[in-house]
Order: C-alpha cells, then structure tokens, then sequence
C-alpha cells in the first residue's frame, strides 16, 4: 500500500463572501490535489486564481466550505518576507522556536549555523532593514524551515526580488531543498519558477481555481533554464494557462 | 541646527510683534505685559520660579508616568477584550468631557489635600490620549503578521507579546506626547483646586492676586518651556527606544 499524502484535498470549495452584500467571490471551486512526502509541488496559476487562499487552507488558516481536507502541520512564509523590524535577523529566524519556549541563547545556538550555510554569516545581529531583498527572503525561509513543521508553504516567495536576485534565489532554493528533503508547496505565477523548482507542476484555471494541468518534471537537479526537458514542460504549462498560441 | 534656529526664529518674531504692540498700543501693563517686562522678571524671580518648578515638574513627571501606565494597561485591556472596548469606550470619551476645573475640587474632597489629587487630575488627562493612540496602533497590527504567527503556532498571548505589543509601541509614544503637553496645564489646575502652597500653579495664583502681571507671564512661559522639554526628551527617548520607526520613515521618504 502507497503512503498516505501528506495532503489530500478532495473536491474542495472555499468561496468569500462579497464586499458589502455584492456577489460572493468563489474563490476555490472543486479542487483535488495530493501532495506526498518529500515532494515538492508547484502551484502556477494566473493573479487571483485563489493561490493564496489554497496555501491558507493547507496552513489550517481557513477552512474549506464544502470538500475533505487533511494536511500535515505546515509553515507558512508569506509574500512579503514580514520580518519584524525590531529583533536582528538571528531572532526573527528563532521566531518560531522562541514562540515554542526555547530560551533566547539556547535558540540563537540553535539558528548560528543555518546562518553560515545559507549565506547569511555576519548578518545576525542585522536588522531587517540593513538587509538586501534576497538575505531578508533567506531570513525569512529559515524562519519557515525552523518552525518545524512537515510541510513548508512557501507564497511566491520571490516575487518582490528584482529579476538577477529572483534567478539567484531560485538557485539557491533548489539547492537547499535538494539538500533537505522536505514536502513543499510553492506558489508562483512564474511558470519558469516552477518549472525549475517543483517536482510537479500544477495548473491552476482563473477564478474559481481548480487544477486544470498536473505536470511531471523529468530531469535531474539543479534544472536550468534552458535544459530541453524544462523548455518542454514550462511550453506545457503556458499551454494549460491558455497562454501559449 | 536647522530645527532648533527654525523654532528660535519663529518665536523671536512673535516676540517682537508682542513687544511692538505692548509698546505702540499703550495698553496697560496689568492687562497685557511686554515680553521685556516678562523677561525682567524671569530674570528677577529665577529663584522663586525654579523653587516652584520643582514640585510641579515632579508631579508632573509622576503623573505622565502613571497616565501612561494606566493607559496602556487599559488599552491592551480593550484590545483584548471586544466585550470590554464596547462596554466603555463611551464611558472613557465620558470621562475626557468633564471639566477639571469642576472635577479637581472634588478630588480634592475624596483625596485630601496631598500630592495624590494633583496626581490622579495629572493621569486623568494624560491617560486618554495613549489609550486612543496605542488602541489604533494596536488595531492597524498587519493581518498577515498574526496569520504568520498562527502559523508558527503563536497562543493570543504569544501574538500580543512577540507582534503587537512592539508594533504599538510608536502609537503609545505619539500618546505621551500629546498627553505632556496637556499634564502641563492638569498639573496646574491641580494645584489651584488642592490651594498647594507652592508649585508654578501656587506661584500663578499668588501673582495674579497680586496683579503682578509680568511674574505670572513669567510663570505661564516656564511651564510652557517645561511642556517643550518634556516633549522633546519623549521625541528623543522613542528615537532610541524605537529606532527601527525612525529610520523606516526616514529612508521611505
């Protein structure tokens, strides 16, 4: 017998209600997905196809109208990297642990070798706005990664990045999530992103989302973004978006 | 130095109109005294005037403290409970509407005639401004800051510790710096309503009496120069309490 998914959505719907008594906005519409262990699966879709809204779901931050929903405790690292301006980078990547009662040397011991291994020596006593974009979106995913959690939900984590820090982020994280084998779930409306980054690609429709495409990536890490086999599959998606003529 | 020769500036010319006016429109010196005159007689009266500023400045000192405290307490206290915010927010804008001239005698009556009166007038008025000011900053917290914290596995009171509390810090300041102007004339009040015999609030009574017109201006401009003082060591404390405020306003502009 397969493992179970880590997450499991079956014919889910989430819809909000309309601003001041107008219509309500669907927002999720029937949608079924599984994600298993170590997978990493990137979610692309058009701007308010309701991305967020699946990531908030999965997180327990919503729950679903209609439709099954399970999912294994996730962490959440929302768009903007949201560090909070008063602590120095090492504390804000103990946020969680020191929300869990590790006191605050023993979590700055815990954290001191993350910094070094995600290129963020010598910035720990740094606040966040002595940061670049790229360092404060690293903060921030270990901030994601140090909650423990078995899933990450990572929400177009890059999308605030100039398009040179964009491409060394995506590097970058492919490289530590080939490193660490977690499940992820990442959204983007870059489909290169997620060709590059995801074990599989999922499409999602306009709104209401549903998943319209489930892709399989082929080819080893680290992808580039020429490599045949992500031209191929980034032409796919485009098409299942309805982009591509 | 600009923004302390601006200022200067500014209140040499009002200076100067004043003295000009004083000078050209022969009204009389009990009615309105020349800023010369004043100055005359903070020069003369710095003794009298500095043994006053002495225990207004303390109660004063020690009123913002516990204005503030209890402030804050009461706006953490509101944040927390819906049920509580809508229960007294009116009461609390109530309490704002009531006169101290009237309300001062009264404490005096239930509190006697020591320091605690004076105090209680002093964090009566100072207590408002920090409760409105910290409960919008409170309120204007990033949603997906507390989303963020939820995720994390935050309880109410990890939230409000770790998020909201440092994120309303600034609202509490800007509070303080209102209700330092305000304490000023409070603590006035309270030293008339309590007959204090001494303090800047003693000192303004006994001169007025008097008809000694240019002691009490004097009078009135330490407490003013007290309330600049004052707002201006809050400014300054909150830019090193807070320094992540000022320099995301300064380098967003």
């Amino acid at each position: 017998m397969a493992p179970l998914p880590l997450i499991a959505f079956d014919g889910v719907s989430r819809t909000f209600a309309g601003r001041r008594g107008g219509e309500p906005v669907p927002a999720l519409r029937d949608l079924s997905l599984r994600v298993a262990e170590g997978e990493t699966v990137a979610v692309v879709g058009p701007s308010g196809c309701g991305k967020t809204t699946l990531l908030e779901l999965i997180c327990g931050l919503q729950r679903p109208d209609s439709g099954a929903l399970r999912s294994a405790p996730a962490a959440l690292m929302p768009q903007r990297d949201l560090l909070l301006p008063w602590l120095p980078a090492v504390d804000n990547a103990a946020l969680a642990l020191r929300v869990r009662g590790v006191a605050r040397d023993a979590a700055r011991r815990e954290v001191a070798p993350w910094f070094e291994r995600f290129g963020l020596s010598g910035f720990e006593t740094a606040r966040p706005h002595e940061l670049s974009g790229g360092m404060r979106q690293r903060v921030s995913f270990l901030r994601t990664l140090l909650a423990g959690k078995p899933v990450l939900s990572l929400d177009e984590p890059f999308a605030a990045l100039d398009a040179i820090t964009r491409a060394e982020m995506q590097a970058w994280l492919a490289r530590i999530l080939a490193e660490a084998t977690r499940t992820v779930v990442l959204v983007t409306h870059d489909v290169e992103e997620a060709v590059l980054l995801g074990d599989r690609v999922l499409v999602m429709s306009p709104r209401p989302g549903r998943i319209v495409a489930d892709l399989t990536v082929q080819g080893d890490r680290p992808r580039h973004r020429n490599d045949a086999a992500v031209v191929e599959l980034r032409a796919r998606a485009l098409e299942a978006l309805g982009v591509a003529a | 130095m600009r923004r302390l020769l601006l200022p200067l500036a500014a209140i040499l010319v009002l200076l100067g109109i004043w003295q000009l006016y004083a000078g050209v429109s022969g009204v009389s010196s009990l009615v309105l005294p020349s800023p010369v005159d004043v100055g005359r007689a903070l020069v003369e009266d710095r003794g009298a005037l500095w043994h006053n500023l002495k225990p207004t400045a303390a109660e004063i000192l020690l009123g913002i403290v516990l204005g503030a405290a209890v402030g804050l307490l009461v706006a953490v206290a509101l944040r927390l409970s819906a049920l509580a915010r809508e229960a007294t927010y009116p009461l609390l804008v109530a309490s704002q509407a009531i006169p101290i001239p009237i309300l001062a005698p009264l404490l005096v009556v239930w509190l006697g005639f020591g320091l605690l009166p004076k105090l209680v007038v002093i964090a009566l008025v100072t207590f408002f401004p920090v409760v409105v000011t910290t409960l919008s900053a409170l309120a204007a917290v990033d949603p997906d800051l507390i989303k963020l914290m939820r995720t994390l596995d935050a309880g109410r009171w990890q939230t409000f510790v770790r998020v909201e509390l440092p994120s309303a810090l600034p609202g509490v300041f800007a509070g303080a710096k209102v209700a330092a102007v305000f304490s000023v004339i409070a603590a006035l009040l309270g030293e008339q309503a309590a007959g204090s015999n001494s303090g800047l609030g003693y000192l303004l009574t006994v001169t007025v009496q008097n008809l000694e017109m240019s002691e009490a201006f004097a009078s009135v401009c330490v407490l003013a120069g007290f309330a600049i003082v004052l707002f201006a060591l809050l400014t300054l404390l909150e830019r090193r309490a807070l320094p992540w405020v000022h320099r995301s306003t300064s380098t967003g502009a």
